[in-house]
């Protein structure tokens, strides 16, 4: 499928969507049925719904229905309400942003219209610093060269400027033509891809030649990008409103459920068949002692012959009597606490990264207990677990190494001696490293260069090579100078052969201006390279650089170059032309053509590159390991940087503590028979205190997960460490879902675009807001400034979320249940007839206002103090195994809730028996008794007491009470006077106070 | 720019420092300790043993006296048949003999058992808007609420209505002391605040008994329901099935070793589902009626926590234990296990 767009044709009629972005959910007329439509589709929300229908049949509702359609509208107004206003606010800013006025041209002239006007089509021009309202095709710019550069940190979170350029075909445009230009540009429908955009565009004449020219993703001015340092540029609309590039990608993330929510509907579910239980048998027995006993109670005044829906009528009415066993307060209870969570985050100091400026955020503010609970953290190395600040350490030219006595070669003499002797093999290795990259320079008004990179790599490689003289002054389109000991050369840049994590190698093609010759500079990983060094080449100085490297925990590249004719330059370039204007497979297409030049390599030399580890990895991993938490490290760098990283981060003990063992082979069988001896190896020795850990590699990986999958998978839960070097992000994915499927909670935490996909699998996903951008911390649950502060996410937030949360969900759960036993225990001196004890208001008060706050104070309780739980991390297992809410300990709270229901009911009864016996006193007994007890129970179950916990508590109490008289006061309450009367008698203080102690035996 | 400035701005995503954000509340954090819990259950059983000590003695005081005579009253064998029988004379005479003296004023309650006044179909039968004004807006509510008992078979509506005051407890009781006669005080038996605002003094009993079936006492359609006590006392509706309910007051003290003569009118319907009814006589203190169970719960309770106290004691002496030991942890016991 493709999209034709006529570009600045009036006349050409298309029916793509106008430019009005619309993130909004709802609109004013399906706002109603279309919330509760989502809201009902919660089976908590139905269940309530049908309790609350079921209240309207007055024949059977023990209670006025206000109790129940109350909180369920107050619950339902609730989220709706904040869904409105999260709906409002994106309308708000839709509305701002369709109405903000652009430029386009209209009949050959410019015009100012809204942004929402703008036509698939339209010429649209932007000034500098505004933001790109559409996705454009470029077609002029203010520089003579036709570039121009954005900023793209709305769209992936990349804050270095990234070049974009115009179509060959629009070189050379002034101004006035771009008004009248027309054309055709083919291109895909729209997708959600920012990386890619196979199109091509046509002008018509009388503009230049009828040639088809390619554009990529590097023509393209996307929407929400930022021109930046470029005066004007302009474009043609070719995806406008919802149907942007980053419209397309705007996508509901699914929700995650963490183990406790898991849990708790486990446990409601039970509860509720529980429920069902209770209604079958007293609802039987109700019809029987109805038969035979209610009859002669001639009082009651039964009908002999009665509507053959009367036996039901016992049932339903206990159903509705025990609907309460589920807490209707528990949902919002449980969102207000896991916000509160996510604001202790979001409000933490400690986990506020100073360098950066970055302060840890909670993006998904629902699953904090599951930090609590992760069995298996899965991370990225670079820039996750070092700091991924490049710096350029040691070196290999031709056989030399530099840099070995210092550990700088950059201070290294001989170098230095080199360079200055001009050295040819330096400087071609240095011209290389200034060259072969993607860097932008920037000069400021003072004079200084500063280069924007959008790797580490290339930035570090870069500085190097300016500080040993050969500096990268400025480029220019296709020109690059280069200042080397005064001398200033000119380059001309042809062709880049970009990057990918396939080939794993770049290069670019280069011609000298003063003597015309046309170079191929490469660079990339050692086997991407060295593989295409020239036949003779001595490479094993370089075999030997790299291992040597690598076993320093550097990070290598390997530089080489080629001499190009310009007859083979031509032949291919055309080539190359071709592959990137194909509109299918063309990232393949483009990928076979370039190996067809990068061959025969002269290899120049190795730079090593140093990656510091990040302040505080060994202690963090250290301290997580002891908490029982497995460490997994997936990276894409080499294996031995990565086993080198592993023991300088205490992931891995060297020998004898611990042992490596490695799955490697080329082929399916030697993966396969080294798959089996680690896993002999780790069943033999799993009894042992040893630390074992397993090393893989991409290539084995693949062939494991394909065809191997259960026995690694055995491994799998046999290994608490593993190392997975040149993985790619969708086996860093399949990795993430392969821990999961054997039921462990994960956790990935990584800082690139590489580990979004891991991110997103992952349980909880953590990401590191770095030097690589802020895609992975955009798509994670939570982001952080440095590996070090999961030590307090996962110790500190994650506890106290998880214990928190137990408490107050089967807290819930207690007092729902303890107010219905009553109930249920009232129901067997009533004459099983579903008769209530508690009026509907108390009922109602009870379970969303006396119970529901002070219970949520339970977000200040820290049952020990941080201090504590960081130097005795193994306290974690506790919630890792989940000894805080299970069935075992619900069954606690169960058992609880019948017990403390009993002593209440049976003190009451004896307590108010005879002449006491009133009906409305004797409830008001109940439900104070009930109340004195939440009071105490939440007493003991905390653990601190902060003043708000207090006020809380007995605020609550008192306020139960004040609210409870002023009740009292109206005459046409039932319980008119009714808290007055008990007030002063002393045998209720009484009754109140032993109902207390006898509770807690 | 000044250092400082550039500073704050360097770090302008700062989270704002309080006691709150960063979950640093002072908390006073009460911990467990032996000499805590022993001082609390000492301190509780100190507490209760008196309290309970002197509710027993304050229900010990109060001299009640039960005479159940739903048995003995009916001498017919059919007896549902004699109570049925609105010409058959139910009078019943009953002695009882005081063991104790009673301080005036002794209160004279009915006492029915197995009679479920808080059936579910029976507590909602009533209306308490009919209850407390005449002019009341909704006359279909009130139908509908004092359902099954709200109209005569003619479709005219009863005042008042419902199967609370249609079932009214009607027997009644004449007392003499040592054969002299004894009034019964039944003014203000019912609570004020029922006279004033619950039952109005507007309301005048209507089409009352008058159903095809009657069921318990008739009412004086002369009075306002706000003065009919009895059926005010009624209609508060006890909790459980045994239950008493005031029915006056004999102001007079009585001796030890009086006899009381008790003439019944043995009119209530008990018979059909087997409820028992009983005279009782009781006086009052602070506690209210005879009752055993708080001074007992309050003792008992008491006395645990006096013994719990003592055993911690003991434990404590026997085997201490560090407090806060690390070594007790679970995964410090298992290394410890580990190496040996």
């Amino acid at each position: 499928m493709k999209r034709f767009v006529y570009i600045n044709d009036e006349s050409y009629q298309n029916d793509y969507c106008d430019n009005q972005i619309s993130n909004t959910k709802y609109t004013l007329w399906n706002f109603l049925p279309k919330n509760l439509w989502e809201q009902f589709r919660r089976f908590m929300n139905q269940y309530f719904l049908l309790i609350a229908c079921l209240q309207l049949w007055s024949l059977i509702t023990p209670v006025n229905p206000a109790s129940t359609w109350g909180p369920l509208i107050v619950i339902f107004a609730v989220s709706a309400t904040k869904e409105a206003w999260d709906d409002y606010n994106r309308y708000i800013s839709d509305k701002q942003a369709n109405e903000k006025k652009v430029w386009i041209v209209k009949n050959g002239a410019r015009k100012h219209i809204q942004a929402q006007d703008i036509r698939v089509g339209n010429i649209v021009w932007i000034r500098e610093n505004e933001e790109v309202p559409c996705d454009l095709v470029l077609t002029g710019t203010s520089e003579p060269q036709g570039i121009c550069h954005v900023e793209t940190a709305a769209l992936d979170g990349e804050i270095d400027l990234k070049t974009r350029v115009i179509p060959t075909t629009c070189i050379g445009l002034d101004s006035e033509q771009l008004h009248k230009i027309k054309g055709v540009i083919e291109c895909p429908i729209p997708d959600k891809d920012i990386r890619r955009f196979d199109a091509n565009i046509r002008l018509f004449p009388p503009f230049i030649d009828n040639d088809i020219c390619p554009l990529t993703i590097n023509n393209t001015l996307l929407q929400s990008c930022y021109l930046r340092n470029t005066e004007w540029a302009c474009g043609v609309a070719v995806y406008t409103g919802n149907e942007t590039k980053l419209g397309m990608s705007r996508g509901v993330p699914e929700p995650k459920l963490t183990a406790m929510d898991a849990m708790i509907d486990k446990l409601t579910g039970a509860i509720f068949l529980f429920q069902l239980a209770v209604v079958v048998v007293l609802g039987s027995a109700g019809n029987v002692w109805k038969d035979t006993e209610a009859r002669k109670q001639w009082y009651v005044k039964y009908d002999d012959d009665e509507p053959w829906y009367q036996i039901l009528v016992i049932p339903l009415r206990f159903e509705l009597l025990c609907s309460i066993m589920i807490p209707i307060s528990i949902k919002v209870s449980l969102d207000f606490v896991k916000s509160m969570y996510a604001k202790f985050i979001d409000w933490d100091e400690e986990i506020y990264d100073q360098e950066t400026d970055t302060p840890a955020h909670a993006a998904n503010t629902a699953i904090s207990e599951d930090l609590g609970q992760v069995e298996y953290i899965l991370t990225d190395k670079t820039g996750t677990l070092t700091e991924n600040k490049m710096i350029f350490r040691r070196c290999c030219i031709a056989g030399t190494l530099y840099g070995n006595e210092s550990g700088d070669a950059l201070k290294d003499i001989e170098l230095l001696n080199a360079v200055a002797d001009n050295s040819p093999h330096v400087i071609k290795f240095l011209t290389v490293m200034a060259l072969c990259n993607t860097v932008i320079p920037i000069k400021s008004p003072s004079g200084t260069i500063s280069y924007k990179a959008q790797s580490q790599d290339e930035d570090a490689l870069v500085n190097a090579a300016s500080n040993l003289h050969v500096v990268l002054v400025s480029k220019n389109g296709n020109n690059a100078e280069i200042h080397f000991n005064r001398r200033v050369i000119q380059y001309e840049i042809l062709d880049i052969l970009e990057f990918t994590s396939d080939r794993k190698r770049m290069s670019i093609v280069i011609s000298d201006s003063q003597s015309g010759k046309i170079f191929l500079l490469s660079k990339g990983a050692d086997e991407a390279i060295l593989p295409l060094a020239y036949c003779g080449q001595q490479i094993k100085t370089f075999v030997d650089a790299v291992d040597k490297y690598a076993q320093l925990g550097l990070r290598t590249l390997c530089l080489g170059w080629r001499e190009l004719s310009l007859e083979e330059y031509l032949e291919w370039s055309r080539l190359f032309k071709e592959a990137n204007s194909a509109l299918v497979d063309r990232e393949w297409k483009v990928a076979e053509v370039c190996q067809k030049l990068e061959h025969t390599l002269d290899i120049l030399g190795i730079s090593a590159i140093e990656d510091r580890l990040q302040d505080g990895v060994p202690e963090t991993i250290e301290i997580l390991r002891q908490s029982g938490i497995n460490f997994w490290m997936l990276t894409g760098d080499k294996q031995s940087t990565a086993i080198q990283i592993a023991l300088l981060c205490n992931l891995i003990s060297s020998e004898p503590k611990g042992q490596l063992l490695y799955i490697n082979g080329k082929t399916e069988d030697e993966v396969a028979r080294s798959l089996e001896r680690v896993l002999l190896t780790m069943r033999i020795t799993s009894s042992e205190p040893k630390e074992l850990a397993f090393v893989v590699d991409g290539w084995a990986l693949e062939i494991i997960l394909t065809r191997y999958k259960e026995a690694f998978t055995e491994l799998a839960v046999l290994s608490k460490t593993a190392i997975c070097c040149r993985v790619t992000p969708s086996q860093k994915a399949q990795l993430v879902k392969l821990l999961k499927s054997c039921d462990y909670r994960t956790l990935a935490i990584g800082d690139g675009g590489n580990d979004v996909r891991m991110i997103q699998q992952a349980h909880i996903g953590v990401g590191i807001s770095g030097r690589e951008g802020l895609q992975a911390a955009r798509a994670a649950d939570y982001s952080i400034g440095k590996f070090r502060f999961l030590k307090r996410l996962i110790l500190v937030h994650g506890r106290y979320s998880y214990n928190r949360t137990a408490f107050l969900s089967q807290y819930s759960f207690y007092k729902s249940l303890l107010i219905c036993f009553i109930q249920i225990l009232f129901s067997f001196v009533s004459g099983i007839a579903g008769t209530s004890l508690f009026n509907s208001v108390s009922l109602m008060a009870y379970n969303v206002f006396y119970t529901s706050i002070p219970v949520l104070t339970t977000v200040l309780d820290k049952d020990l103090s941080e201090k504590t739980v960081t130097q005795n991390p193994e306290i974690l297992l506790y919630c890792q195994a989940g000894r805080l809410l299970n069935p075992s300990t619900f069954a606690g709270w169960f058992g609880r809730s019948l017990y403390h229901a009993i002593v209440v009911f049976l003190i009451t009864i004896h307590a108010y028996a005879n002449e006491k016996s009133e009906m409305e006193e004797l409830s008001m007994v109940a439900l104070s008794g009930s109340i004195w007890l939440q009071a105490f129970v939440v007493t003991l179950e905390m653990s601190s007491f902060t003043f708000l916990q207090f006020l809380a508590i007995w605020g609550n109490f008192a306020a139960f009470y004040v609210i409870n008289l002023c009740i009292s006061t109206i005459p046409t309450a039932g319980m008119y006077t009714i808290m007055f009367r008990l007030c002063r008698q002393p045998s209720y203080w009484i009754t109140m106070l032993v109902s207390i102690t006898i509770m807690f035996f | 720019m000044s250092v400082s400035g550039s500073e704050s701005a360097a770090s302008a995503n700062k989270p704002k420092y309080s006691k709150f954000t960063q979950q640093e509340l002072p908390a006073c954090k009460p911990l467990l300790t032996p000499g805590i819990v022993i001082g609390a259950f000492s301190l509780i059983g100190i507490i209760f043993v008196p309290i309970g000590l002197a509710s027993l003695s304050a229900s010990q005081e109060i001299v009640e006296l039960i005479d159940r005579y739903d048995e003995e009253c009916v001498t017919a064998s059919d007896k549902i048949g004699f109570i049925q029988d609105s010409k058959a004379n139910k009078a019943c005479t009953r002695k009882i003999t005081v063991p104790k003296p009673m301080k005036g004023p002794i209160h004279v309650y009915y006492q029915l058992e197995n009679f479920y006044q808080n059936h579910r179909r029976y507590v909602q039968s009533r209306s308490d808007q009919q209850l407390r004004d005449k002019d009341y807006k909704d006359p279909k509510a009130v139908a509908k609420a004092c359902d099954p008992e709200a109209t005569t078979g003619d479709g005219s509506l009863i005042v008042p209505c419902g199967l609370i005051a249609w079932s009214l407890f009607n027997d009644t009781y004449a007392f003499s002391v040592n054969k002299k006669s004894v009034t019964v005080n039944k003014k203000d038996i019912a609570w004020a605040s029922d006279k004033n605002s619950k039952f109005g003094s507007n309301v005048f009993p209507v089409n009352f008994q008058k159903g095809g079936l009657i069921g318990g006492g008739n009412l004086n359609d002369k009075l306002p329901l706000s003065e009919q006590e009895d059926l005010i006392v009624w209609m508060r509706t006890a909790a459980l099935p045994t239950f008493r309910k005031l029915y006056g007051r004999i102001e007079t003290d009585i001796m030890a070793s009086d006899e009381i003569t008790v003439v019944i009118q043995n009119n209530y319907n008990t018979y059909s589902f087997g409820g028992t009814k009983a005279v009782v006589l009781s006086t009052a203190s602070w506690i209210g009626g005879k009752n055993n169970f708080i001074g007992v719960a309050y003792v008992a309770v008491g006395g645990i926590c006096l013994l719990l106290a003592m055993g911690f004691v003991v434990l404590y002496v026997v085997k201490p234990r560090a407090l806060g030991d690390p070594a007790y942890l679970s995964w410090n016991k298992e290394a410890a296990e580990y190496s040996h």
